[in-house]
């Protein structure tokens, strides 16, 4: 066997510089997002044609999808009922009225040469969100505006070898893009925020929230600034962001790109990058001077968007608890902690699983520690929505009364879940089946804690001489023998009166 | 029977004196013979089978008035199956699979298209003579153009190839040519008629509207084509009147505002003579003339010249060579395509206004041409506003001159001065008509009239009277 030759690399200066880069140098980062909900309406903003996801190419686009000559747009009500909804939910100014314009570039999954987005007067606009600091404050995030737009189509660049081929299904979807302000200071917070509007817009019911299928993207502003310094820094809008661990990780990335330029005297470039999982790095798409002029002006073939007090009304009155006042309400009607309410809260869907646990009749905290534990650990060790999940609500509450009536121990109850989770049948049924019912006969429980003292006289002695900390044992002992079905408040109440 | 008007022919297919079939096979030969170059595509065979259809609604009594007319279609419209080119090489190869609203409503009245009709490339010019398909002639006079865009649609009626025509009026595209070929044309209210599948020039500016013999004619077309259409979010969702009702009503204490401005330098001294005689028959009906002042309808031209192009440029960034239309041959790359695709399809004129309207929609321009051109576009607007509360109608020339000779005005400035009198009523979103008043060396003349917003029954009303009064709409170019 040859020997195994090692050579240290050298650690340049560079990399020291890079290792105490926070004490030599402090630098804030500065993040805004920019994010493209797609709104689940059936048929797209300016067409008739159904938006649904995965269907052949080019069989959902009609006519006015696909920019025939002489075609007009016709906007769907139900994506700007959606933006309103938005908007409301976030307190956001509304801009009663408000119009379309023609964003113009050359691109051919973009039929018509031009999208039709909102530019001077989108219609929503300046709101705010809260979303929760590392310290477990809460920190406010501005948005700057929310506008109406249409997606773009697809071009497929992998599937033929000598030409690209296009898609325009997706041309015409209704997306609502939300610009948030430069008001967060590390990727932490940037995830925080997208979590929270990603949460939100499920709650509201204008997304489903798919990321895979790009129905929720995130495009990311980021810049760099001396510490305790006003101006902002030259910034880099990073893109193809498709999941919330990527984003961690891209602006991350994209941070130590710029400090690395600016601590070596560069000047960062404003430019778009791309960000790529697969190396784990952003590289440049474009930068401004390469970007377009994209002619805004406003669309003649669209009438302004007027909304009327009473729509707004309407919409207001329409809109489901949303996520705060979810979790409030939560602390203070089932006692739970703010940590707790804020996990429970953060997706819809798992607040409703919880409180139709509660409404069974389960107990508050129980349900809680059940659901963030067991429950969101198998489903996310399984990949499974929560709608999904094998075990229902109701499923899970009967096991929590087990628990709370003293029928199981919450340690026998781990492995019911287990079985439950297999699909063995329902709690009662594997509780019966396995015998896995609690001794609560005090007599039975009484005689074998005799056995027990009377074969361990050794330790019966240290514990009466002061060596308290062996009353773990005997519960052991006692567990041991009735396979753990003894009831341990019973167990600990029968030994003490035993043992003094 | 190609002397008659569509109110005439509508009585005699009714009294069976001829067949749907007949009349259209009589159209069908008068086109094939025909040396004026007004078709781009003649349907022979989809015309011969509407009208089999529509003599079999006749015969059983189910037809409606429109039923069985034979008429040509501007090729701007979009029909199912047919060559739709808007006069461009770029959508030569293009079938349309759907049907324009327009289209639409006058298949359902069985009526039968007898083919789509030249123009101006993207209804981009005053001559006619910007039409990939070569030039039309003016059947007053072959050496002279028929005017522009509409210039296919006004030759083939004045030279009686179809009862009527459509058209399409950006910024006088029907009136103009109706002036220059001596018949009836009426752009109506913007939003009265949909612009679904109407290939977009200018959106905010374009307006379809019949080009017909008579104002009788073009009440009968109106009725069938205005109207909200839920495709088009620009259409007015307004009723529509039978706009043949009011044609016969008196129009006494007509109050007609004559804009002093439309008589300025540049008009035609023979073309005013016409106008000021045509004013006087109006008099000796009863109405009441008076000079009114359009002061900001002089910075018309320069107006137009910024907002059309600006919007002309984003509607037809879509012809791309990508999904339909015109491609390059071997394009080598993405960047190859749409150059070449654009260049090799689109004609001088149309590039010449897609960069006027590039230029003015960048970044650092467009405060100080398109946002200006909207802040004068209302002032044009708030002219006609005052003027509307003092008069019921205004009336002035159509165009500056006669139709002037194929080839003649090389210089494109030169050639905006054409519309120079019509862009006003488009900018406002006026309805404007055009119908035969008179001639000058044998070349006709026409009298605009502006109406206000909605008011097409006004503009119906004093054409019809005026042409019960004269005979200038029923006289024919030689050889008819």
């Amino acid at each position: 066997m040859p020997p195994i030759n090692f050579k240290l690399k050298p650690i340049g200066i560079q990399s020291y510089l890079r290792i105490f880069r926070g004490i030599i140098m402090a630098w804030e980062t500065v993040i805004g997002l920019e994010i493209h909900s797609q709104l689940n309406t059936k048929s797209k903003i300016f067409s008739g044609a159904s938006t649904e996801f995965g269907a052949k190419p080019n069989t959902q686009a009609c006519a006015v999808d696909l920019g025939l000559p002489g075609v007009l747009p016709v906007l769907n009500k139900e994506a700007v009922h959606m933006a309103l909804r938005f908007g409301l939910a976030v307190n956001a100014k509304i801009n009663q009225h408000s119009i379309f314009e023609r964003k113009n570039y050359f691109y051919p999954d973009l039929p018509k040469g031009y999208q039709i987005s909102q530019f001077e007067i989108p219609i929503v606009g300046k709101g705010a969100i809260d979303i929760s600091t590392k310290e477990g404050g809460t920190k406010m995030v501005g948005i700057t505006r929310a506008h109406l737009e249409e997606d773009a189509g697809k071009s497929i660049h992998d599937l033929y070898e000598d030409y690209s081929a296009i898609d325009l299904n997706r041309a015409g979807t209704p997306l609502l893009e939300i610009v948030s302000e430069p008001d967060m200071r590390s990727a932490k917070e940037a995830v925080a925020y997208a979590k929270k509007i990603h949460a939100l817009v499920q709650y509201i019911g204008i997304c489903d929230g798919n990321m895979q299928e790009g129905s929720f993207r995130c495009d990311a502003n980021v810049s760099i600034r001396k510490k305790d310094t006003e101006e902002l820094g030259t910034r880099t809008e990073l893109k193809n962001i498709n999941s919330f661990k990527f984003l961690e990780k891209a602006i991350n990335i994209e941070i130590e790109r710029q400090q690395d330029i600016l601590e070596d005297g560069g000047n960062v470039v404003q430019e778009t990058r791309l960000y790529d999982a697969v190396k784990d790095e952003t590289r440049s798409m474009r930068t401004k001077e390469e970007a377009n002029d994209y002619k805004y002006f406003p669309d003649p073939d669209l009438l302004p968007v007027d909304i009327e007090n009473e729509l707004l009304t309407e919409i207001k009155n329409s809109l489901p608890e949303l996520p705060t006042e979810k979790k409030n309400r939560f602390v203070s009607e089932f006692g739970l902690s703010d940590y707790d309410a804020e996990n429970l809260t953060a997706q819809k869907s798992l607040a409703d699983y919880y409180e139709a646990m509660l409404n069974d009749g389960a107990d508050a905290k129980v349900s809680a520690n059940w659901v963030m534990g067991e429950l969101s650990a198998s489903l996310n060790k399984n990949q499974i929505d929560i709608q999904d999940s094998p075990i229902s609500a109701k499923e899970l509450s009967e096991l929590v009364k087990r628990i709370n009536d003293d029928t199981i121990s919450g340690k026998i109850a781990k492995g019911v879940f287990k079985d439950m989770w297999e699909g063995n049948g329902r709690v009662d049924d594997i509780i019966q089946n396995q015998g896995l019912k609690q001794m609560t006969d005090v007599g039975a429980i009484e005689g074998i804690i005799d056995g027990i003292i009377a074969n361990n006289s050794e330790q019966v002695e240290q514990f009466k001489a002061g060596n308290t900390k062996l009353l773990g044992y005997f519960v052991g002992q006692v567990m041991k023998a009735t396979q753990g079905k003894a009831n341990p408040k019973q167990v600990n109440q029968i030994l003490n009166e035993k043992l003094s | 029977m190609h002397t008659l008007s569509v109110a005439e022919l509508s009585k005699s297919l009714k009294n069976k004196e001829f067949s749907a079939v007949e009349l259209t096979q009589h159209y069908l030969d008068r086109i094939n013979r025909s040396d004026l170059n007004a078709f781009i595509t003649v349907t022979d065979e989809l015309a011969l089978s509407q009208a089999r259809e529509a003599d079999a609604k006749l015969a059983n009594g189910s037809g409606s008035v429109l039923t069985g007319i034979p008429f040509a279609q501007k090729d701007i419209f979009c029909t199912k199956g047919v060559k739709t080119s808007a006069g461009s090489k770029i959508l030569d190869p293009f079938i349309s699979p759907y049907d324009a609203t327009l289209s639409h409503k006058l298949n359902i009245e069985n009526m039968v298209m007898l083919g789509k009709t030249n123009m101006d490339e993207f209804a981009m010019g005053s001559s006619n003579e910007n039409s990939f398909y070569g030039p039309v002639k003016n059947p007053w006079n072959k050496k002279m153009v028929p005017g522009g865009s509409s210039g296919g649609s006004a030759a083939a009626v004045a030279g009686r190839l179809s009862p009527f025509a459509t058209g399409t009026d950006t910024g006088g595209s029907i009136r103009q040519p109706s002036s220059l070929c001596g018949i009836t044309g009426i752009k109506p209210t913007y939003g009265r008629v949909s612009r679904y599948g109407m290939i977009a020039y200018a959106s905010s500016l374009d307006q379809a509207g019949p080009m017909t013999q008579t104002a009788e004619d073009a009440a009968l077309i109106l009725n069938a084509i205005a109207g909200f259409d839920e495709k088009d979010s620009t259409s007015a969702p307004r009723d529509v009147p039978d706009y043949t009702k009011s044609l016969r009503d008196s129009i006494k204490s007509l109050k007609i505002g004559i804009p002093k401005e439309f008589f300025l330098e540049g008009l035609d001294s023979s073309v005013e003579k016409v106008i000021t005689e045509s004013m006087k028959e109006f008099e000796a009906m009863g109405a009441k003339l008076q000079e009114i002042s359009l002061p900001n309808s002089t910075y018309a031209i320069p107006t137009y010249y910024i907002v059309a192009p600006c919007e002309c440029s984003s509607n037809l960034s879509r012809l791309d060579g990508v999904r339909y239309g015109y491609r390059c041959k071997d394009p080598k790359d993405l960047n190859d395509l749409y150059l070449r695709s654009r260049s090799e399809g689109f004609g001088d004129e149309v590039k010449r206004r897609i960069m006027i309207g590039t230029y003015a929609l960048s970044a650092g321009y467009y405060d100080a041409y398109y946002l200006k051109a909207q802040k004068v576009r209302h002032l044009i607007s708030e002219d006609f506003k005052r003027a509307f509360k003092k008069v019921d109608i205004i009336m002035g020339p159509v165009s500056p001159t006669t139709a002037f000779e194929l080839g003649a005005i090389k210089d494109p400035v030169s050639m905006y001065l054409a519309d120079i009198y019509t862009l006003s009523a488009n900018l406002a979103g006026l309805p404007g008509m055009s119908i035969p008043a008179g001639f000058s060396n044998n070349l006709p003349v026409g009298l605009q009239m502006i109406g206000n917003y909605w008011s097409e029954e006004v503009l119906l009303n004093a054409a019809h009277q005026f042409q019960t009064q004269t005979d200038w709409h029923s006289v024919l170019p030689e050889n008819i």
